[in-house]
């Protein structure tokens, strides 16, 4: 078992045809199960045609009707991105991976919005995001699969090469993965910490979770208090917060990443998780050492 | 990005907020044409001189100043162009006034607060509004929250009447100018949705003394991923009020930040940069810099990453951490290899590579005879420098 995907899961790529959407959808059928997993993509323009075998079709709805796909990742250049994550819902896929970086928040506001409304039961994981894991079983999205180990441990963070960093570490050392998941960077996105967490709480194939947070935002606080009252001693969750030293009102790269209104600083975040319960560390190189101390 | 007070007012204006009669100007001569302009057409008998850069705080700094006579225009004018305007928000050397807003003054009744975000938790547009106007509202927020009233803002129907005078009655508008206050609020709401703003607030949005709504004060900040769609603000741009540096690096696609510490650090990834940057300190220093080379990193981008770093004459040592996952850490060590060289770096470098071809990156770094230090992990490499640094 896993969260969201496993070898099961059939993809359409929104974005099929760009240099990014070839590039990864390359490495990720090249990885574990990937060539069954992969098996449609989208382009108006190139439906009939296909890449690496992978037939391409007009709609996401087209993919769904000829190939079954239940998930679709997202490559699709910002402007036309929420657009493409619209058409995912509409075609009720069950998720959506949007990898695309630089969407403009009024549009993430109108689709979220839209979804809501009209309560569909798509879940987005994104925008701005590296992509969702199942180690050795299926890889959507764009982080370096070999770094991965199957395993028991769940892995959920806002940032791409600082969970690479902590599934490295956890590798090192032994600890597989059941699921990294990457939420993205953006103010506006889909899954937040908290129902990563639930998700992994509820998985019988995950014993404990790394929480990756960032300033900004109180994600990672609302994810903590919702562990303390819901599942305390349930399962151990340890955490790390980037942006100790992060200065108030400057964005840091991620347009989610920026204390503003003496709110969302990575102390703040770090207390609220220590009184849950959730064990943190200050230095980034301990992530997995704190992990297996609470194994 | 941001825009200056007076451009910022020239939006709302389109979108039927009312403000001060009043025109920018570069010199002080100007600035009292445009006083004259005023008081020959609006009978102006005062005038409010402001100082205009993108930093908030300017009345507490001495950048505006209310003047009852031309010759105070003049005055005050020759005063503030070309100030060292130290504020909250400028940090200790403060901000060079270029520009002045010359507006006619106001009879204020009343001081109120509005302001417009996007609010992470449901996703929508939140309306702040207060009756403690012409405050910093980051304190009324920490010692009498009750006072700001929030409304979150359907994205379809946007700002409804209802909504609007009710929260112009909560913030203490006055019966009878609760219309005014509503085309106010739903403007407002319209040039933040329509211009793709993620922050306008009026500070102070004031009630006259004959019931007019106007808002004395405009600050515009917009999501830099939507400005493809708006030349008209970009144009908007001021690079004086824009740190040298990060305009340096936008040019290359880096994404810069200086800071105040002596150690500079290259990172691939905005999560990884900030943590590195905390690991520096953890280690008892501070880093001098955020940088985050991306994903797609070539020899020329690091090498004028280093050239940015370097151009920080703060900048004691070095350190590189790559998490090389798509990115290959041999093509990083060429381009650190190239850098040092072009260069002719002079301060210690500190490099952690963990990753993709970790190995043939190291190789590289090895047989390229420079003297840089290697590092095992985050840790080991924040030491390391930190100690080279403070040798």
């Amino acid at each position: 078992m896993s969260i969201l995907i496993n070898k099961n899961t059939r993809v359409v790529t929104q974005g099929i045809t760009g240099k990014t959407g070839q590039f990864h959808t390359t490495m990720c059928k090249q990885y574990a199960n990937g060539a069954h997993c992969f098996v449609a993509g989208v382009n108006p323009k190139k439906a009939g045609e296909s890449f690496e075998n992978i037939p391409i079709y007009a709609t996401v709805k087209e993919a769904k009707q000829q190939q079954g796909v239940n998930a679709s990742v997202i490559y699709v250049p910002p402007p036309f991105a929420a657009a493409a994550i619209w058409e995912a819902v509409e075609a009720d896929l069950d998720l959506v991976i949007c990898i695309t970086e630089g969407i403009p928040v009024r549009d993430m506001v109108a689709v979220r919005d839209r979804m809501k409304k009209e309560g569909r039961k798509t879940v987005l994981c994104g925008p701005n995001c590296p992509g969702i894991i199942t180690p050795d079983e299926i890889k959507i999205g764009i982080m370096p699969g070999h770094i991965h180990l199957r395993g028991r441990i769940g892995v959920v963070s806002r940032s791409g090469t600082l969970t690479y960093e902590a599934v490295g570490q956890l590798s090192d050392l032994g600890l597989g993965q059941s699921t990294a998941v990457g939420i993205g960077g953006d103010p506006v996105n889909g899954l937040k910490h908290k129902e990563v967490l639930e998700l992994f709480m509820n998985d019988p194939d995950t014993d404990a979770v790394v929480m990756i947070g960032e300033i900004g935002g109180s994600d990672e606080e609302d994810a903590a208090m919702w562990y303390a009252q819901e599942c305390r001693n349930k399962k151990p969750v340890v955490g790390f917060i980037a942006g100790v030293t992060a200065p108030a009102g400057k964005r840091m790269g991620h347009a989610g990443a920026i204390i503003s209104g003496g709110k969302g600083t990575a102390q703040e975040k770090l207390a609220v998780m220590e009184a849950c319960g959730i064990k943190t560390t200050q230095n980034p190189a301990d992530m997995g050492r704190l992990l297996q101390s609470v194994m | 990005m941001k825009i200056h007070e007076y451009q910022g007012k020239e939006i709302l204006r389109k979108f039927g907020v009312v403000t001060p009669r009043g025109f920018p100007c570069f010199t002080v001569a100007e600035a009292v044409q445009a006083a004259e302009k005023l008081g020959a057409e609006l009978a102006t008998k005062v005038w409010v001189v402001k100082a205009q850069i993108h930093a908030g705080g300017r009345g507490k700094g001495g950048g505006v100043k209310v003047a009852k006579s031309l010759d105070e225009v003049r005055t005050y004018s020759s005063q503030i162009l070309g100030m060292q305007l130290k504020t909250h928000q400028t940090g200790p050397e403060g901000q060079k006034v270029r520009r002045l807003l010359v507006e006619e003054g106001a009879d204020i009744k009343k001081e109120l607060y509005v302001g417009m975000v996007v609010d992470r938790v449901t996703q929508r547009v939140c309306l702040m509004a207060s009756s403690e106007g012409g405050m910093d509202i980051e304190e009324v927020a920490a010692h009498t929250p009750e006072k700001i009233h929030k409304v979150f803002i359907d994205p379809v129907d946007g700002l409804t009447d209802v909504e609007a005078d009710e929260v112009a009655a909560k913030i203490g508008v006055p019966f009878n100018s609760i219309a005014q206050a509503r085309v106010m609020l739903q403007g407002l709401y319209k040039a933040f949705w329509e211009t793709d703003a993620s922050l306008a607030e009026i500070n102070p949005l004031i009630v006259t003394g004959d019931g007019q709504v106007i808002a004395l004060d405009a600050k515009m900040n917009f999501d830099s991923n939507a400005l493809y769609r708006h030349e008209d603000i970009v144009a908007l741009r001021d690079l004086d009020e824009e740190d040298a540096a990060e305009i340096e690096a936008s040019k290359f696609d880096l994404s810069y930040i200086s800071l105040d510490g002596n150690i500079g650090c290259l990172v691939n990834g905005a999560g990884l940069a900030m943590a590195t940057m905390d690991t520096i300190k953890l280690f008892g220093a501070e880093p001098a810099n955020f940088l985050d080379v991306g994903g797609g990193a070539t020899t020329e981008k690091v090498t004028e990453a280093f050239k940015l770093m370097l151009s920080n004459p703060q900048v004691k040592g070095i350190l590189v951490n790559i998490f090389g996952g798509i990115m290959r850490c041999d093509t990083i060590a060429t381009g650190v290899v190239a850098a040092a060289r072009e260069t002719h770096l002079s301060v210690p470098l500190v490099v952690r590579m963990r990753g993709t071809n970790e190995d043939i990156g190291k190789q590289i770094l090895k047989d390229s005879g420079l003297p840089i230090i290697s590092a095992t992990d985050m840790a080991d490499a924040a030491q390391k420098i930190v100690a080279a640094v403070n040798a």
